[in-house]
């Protein structure tokens, strides 16, 4: 009796330890990450404009210039002010937009619920339709319409994000008149967040930007689910579950749909990076007040500090977002853990 | 020497199952018409675009023929600037088709490298090697290109960068897509490693990397020429949507996306061909060569890197 409990423990210290060992692991690739973009940032921050003239104009002797920089620390070797800008990146200073005169992260984050609004609108879309178009369509592979919305997702692939945006602006905007072209609409003020969903105004604005970025991704999730589903459903213990004599719903939609998303949730990590990209061509087209939009602004008009705040900005999100997603999959699929602790040894 | 290499391609599988796929057919047709056209556009073209003298601004959003306000002189209509709308497309698929070939050459050629050396030494170089490639991959294309260009074009100036736009658009699109063969080529290279006849050539003698490259190397040509179609639709969409938010090929030398863009915002005011039409084209561009690529990877089922 003894010997079973102490056993029970180790087995449980073992996997505690090894989920603590991938867990450390992914955080320390994570800050590995997040420092090669905190360097770029900075380089571009370095070699992009002169704060200096930002600040005083031309009006100023050169004399009087040298030692503005002396002070500023803008003559100090590379690394001394790579570690200062460092310094003040992690307590939250990003500089000073140029145009907005406001600190930069400030002017990020007021356009930050605009932009996760559009991603958080077309995730609905993609997961509402995926999963059972995909499922569907690897159980009946062979009904018409079905095999007429695989057909479609090839096609849907083929056409880029701003031209499904583009389009339907014409055809829904332009031509019949039914929604917004541009702009979030009416928004409501929620515990300091701006939101469109709540008023008929803004959700009205939101179906089609949402709709055009899921357009790319939504093909991309239908196909992977098929596949994914339709192998999972010639596995062996499906067809013990059949032998079992459970309902083809149990099945179907328990234990294959289950492992089905395993891969799901993997490529829909790799994805977030495209769909951070994909955000700034759609907020390009629709003009929304996202942070892409802003972002592209900022390009054009030289404004550094903005730039450098949108950098830090996206990439703390894309790192926290990728190492949330790997940290799910090593939960839900524990080989996962295994396998990398295992590849370490050799 | 042409005559028997084509004697047994006629032979072969692939061109067995072509000839039996229609959708295959009429896809590569209509890539090949695309191609011949877009590269002959000199010859081809009733006005050339680039010609500051053939272009009357006074011609400017005229209609395509078919409706009410066409003029016979332009087919397609004109765009903004008076430009005929059939000539810029052709000069500007050209652009578009050679950005996306010579990207994809790039990537191609890094990948292949990369790929062969990252699989068949092994190791920790291959874990250093493909981790980084997860990275880069995570990262998706656009987003570096986006991010790379802006910047560049930033610290440059809009001039001196639209002399250099094609340039820097092979290069950025070239380099940031170099894991998808690199993978492909490393899963193929391992399957490849533990066959007898490396280990022949390897008791023969001969160095690492004419082993590589002479003889591994010829063994996984055909997941490459697979993936290599999917990619060259790919280099051309990004091309496209770079240059459609102003950081890929200038208005003055348009390419598909730059001429997308230019048309785009007088799709309000009802002049919707300028932007229609060139969308309409790439996407067909586009499809077809995805429809391609999926029947060479039907045909061959090589063996493709899969998450």
């Amino acid at each position: 009796m003894k010997w079973a409990t102490s056993c029970v423990a180790r087995s449980f210290l073992k996997t505690k330890s090894s989920m603590f060992a991938f867990l450390s692991r992914r955080l320390v690739q994570a800050m590995l990450v997040m420092l090669v973009i905190s360097v770029i940032a900075f380089s571009i921050q370095d070699n992009l404009g002169d704060p200096l003239r930002e600040l005083v104009g031309q009006s100023v002797s050169e004399a009087e210039r040298q030692k503005l920089r002396n002070q500023m620390g803008l003559n100090d070797p590379f690394v001394i002010q790579y570690w200062r800008f460092l310094k003040k990146a992690v307590l939250g200073d990003l500089g000073t937009s140029y145009f907005f005169k406001r600190p930069a992260l400030d002017v990020i984050l007021d356009k930050l619920p605009a932009t996760l609004e559009l991603v958080f609108g077309s995730t609905i879309i993609i997961i509402l339709f995926s999963v059972p178009i995909g499922v569907f369509a690897a159980i009946y592979p062979k009904q018409w319409f079905l095999r007429l919305v695989m057909g479609m997702s090839i096609i849907g692939i083929s056409i880029p994000v701003f031209l499904t945006a583009i389009m339907s602006i014409y055809i829904f905007s332009v031509e019949l008149g039914w929604l917004p072209s541009y702009g979030r609409g009416e928004t409501v003020e929620l515990y300091g967040w701006t939101v469109g969903f709540l008023t008929r105004d803004g959700l009205l604005h939101l179906i089609l930007p949402c709709t055009a970025l899921s357009s790319i991704m939504l093909p991309l999730f239908i196909r992977l689910i098929r596949a994914e589903m339709m192998e999972v459903l010639e596995s062996e213990y499906i067809r013990f579950a059949w032998a079992k004599g459970l309902s083809r719903r149990r099945i179907w939609f328990l234990h294959a749909l289950k492992n089905t998303l395993l891969p799901v949730i993997t490529v829909g990590g790799l994805q977030i990076g495209t769909l951070i990209a994909f955000t700034i061509l759609t907020e390009t087209v629709f003009q929304w007040p996202g942070m892409g939009f802003l972002f592209l602004e900022a390009v054009n008009r030289v404004d550094t500090p903005l730039i450098v705040a949108y950098l830090i900005v996206v990439g703390l999100i894309f790192v926290i977002a990728n190492t949330i997603v790997d940290l799910i999959y090593g939960l839900v699929n524990p080989t996962v853990r295994l396998a990398s602790s295992y590849s370490e040894g050799d | 020497m042409i005559a028997p290499a084509w004697r047994r391609f006629e032979r072969s599988y692939l061109f067995y199952s072509f000839r039996r796929d229609q959708v295959a057919i009429i896809s590569f047709t209509i890539l090949f018409i695309f191609v011949l056209a877009s590269f002959s556009a000199p010859l081809l073209a009733p006005y050339d675009p680039y010609d500051p003298i053939q272009i009357d601004i006074m011609d400017s959003e005229i209609p395509p023929v078919w409706m009410e306000a066409g003029d016979q002189r332009f087919m397609l209509g004109t765009d903004v600037q008076g430009r005929d709308l059939f000539s810029t497309i052709l000069y500007g698929s050209r652009i578009s088709i050679t950005i996306g070939i010579f990207a994809v050459l790039l990537q191609a050629f890094l990948g292949i490298s990369i790929g062969l050396v990252s699989g068949y030494v092994g190791g920790r170089l291959d874990n250093f090697l493909m981790r980084l490639a997860d990275i880069q991959l995570s990262f998706s294309t656009l987003m570096v290109a986006i991010i790379f260009l802006a910047v560049f074009q930033a610290l440059f100036g809009t001039e001196l960068y639209e002399k250099l736009a094609i340039l820097m658009l092979i290069l950025v699109i070239g380099i940031a897509e170099w894991p998808q063969y690199a993978r492909t080529v490393r899963a193929n290279v391992l399957a490849e490693k533990k066959k007898e006849y490396v280990d022949a050539v390897r008791v023969i003698g001969l160095g690492s990397l004419r082993i590589m490259f002479k003889h591994i190397l010829p063994n996984t040509l055909s997941p490459i020429l697979v993936i290599s179609t999917v990619q060259i639709a790919n280099a051309i969409v990004s091309e496209a949507a770079l240059s459609f938010l102003g950081l890929g090929m200038p208005v003055t030398k348009p390419s598909l996306g730059s001429l997308i863009n230019s048309g785009f915002e007088f799709i309000f005011s009802g002049s919707w061909w300028i932007t229609i039409i060139p969308g309409i084209v790439l996407v067909l561009l586009v499809l077809v060569m995805n429809l391609l690529g999926d029947f060479l990877r039907d045909v061959m089922n090589p063996k493709l890197y899969k998450d």
